[in-house]
């Protein structure tokens, strides 16, 4: 669930970055000025993102392990804890 | 056909085997100490697959848990290998599966960390468990 959150920013970025320089009906001049002050604005934007979702990246790869890989061991666990009785 | 008997002989030896190494651990039961401090809801089993003190812990208790937890996670680590997975993810599977087996009156840790007493109603479990 977080994930889509945490991709959803960087997506956004992207689009946003496309559609500032993508604007070619605007005149040339005019238009160079603006890319020049948009390009380090939407890099600084994407550098932030991509720094603070470090921690959360992490635990919830973890749990989208798990989810998966629980039904697949779930069998042996049972097992093991029959075979360790004396420690279950 | 005498590959089949061979074949057979050799099934026959490995089931042998097999017999005898799950039955001697299966044998083995929990340790007074431990199976009173399970009945007396002094230990229960936690939510990550491992032995918990539920309440104010004491350093004999404090042994107790630590030397189970030992234990269960070289079982654990054997068996993480074996699957190709973590440590963690066949704890917390085994950990689902030992809440499970708790009896009524016993101890074990709920999905939001707290310590719940088992009823004859299924345990509150985390909802990844199988």
């Amino acid at each position: 669930m977080t994930r889509a959150k945490l991709t959803g920013p960087a997506g956004a970025a992207k689009t946003s970055a496309k559609s500032g320089t993508g604007g070619r009906a605007v005149a040339g001049g005019w238009r160079r000025q603006l890319g020049a002050a948009l390009v380090p604005a939407i890099m600084l934007g994407g550098c932030i993102n991509v720094n603070a979702p470090d921690k959360p990246i992490v635990i919830e790869l973890n749990i989208n392990i798990r989810q998966e890989v629980i039904y697949r061991l779930a069998e042996d666990a049972a097992d093991t804890i029959e075979e360790n009785a004396d420690i279950f | 056909m005498r590959n089949f008997v061979r074949g057979g002989m050799l099934a026959a030896a490995a089931g042998a085997a097999l017999a005898v190494g799950i039955a001697a651990p299966a044998m083995a039961q929990r340790d007074p100490a431990y199976a009173a401090a399970r009945a007396a809801g002094k230990v229960g089993e936690g939510r990550d697959g491992y032995l918990g003190i539920v309440g104010q812990p004491t350093p004999a208790l404090q042994r107790l848990v630590d030397d189970i937890n030992i234990k269960r996670r070289a079982v654990y680590a054997r068996k993480a290998q074996e699957n190709n997975a973590t440590i963690e993810e066949f704890a917390f599977t085994a950990g689902c599966q030992a809440i499970s087996r708790t009896e009524p009156g016993e101890k074990y840790q709920a999905p939001d960390g707290s310590w719940k007493t088992r009823t004859s109603a299924p345990p509150d479990r985390d909802p990844r468990c199988p």
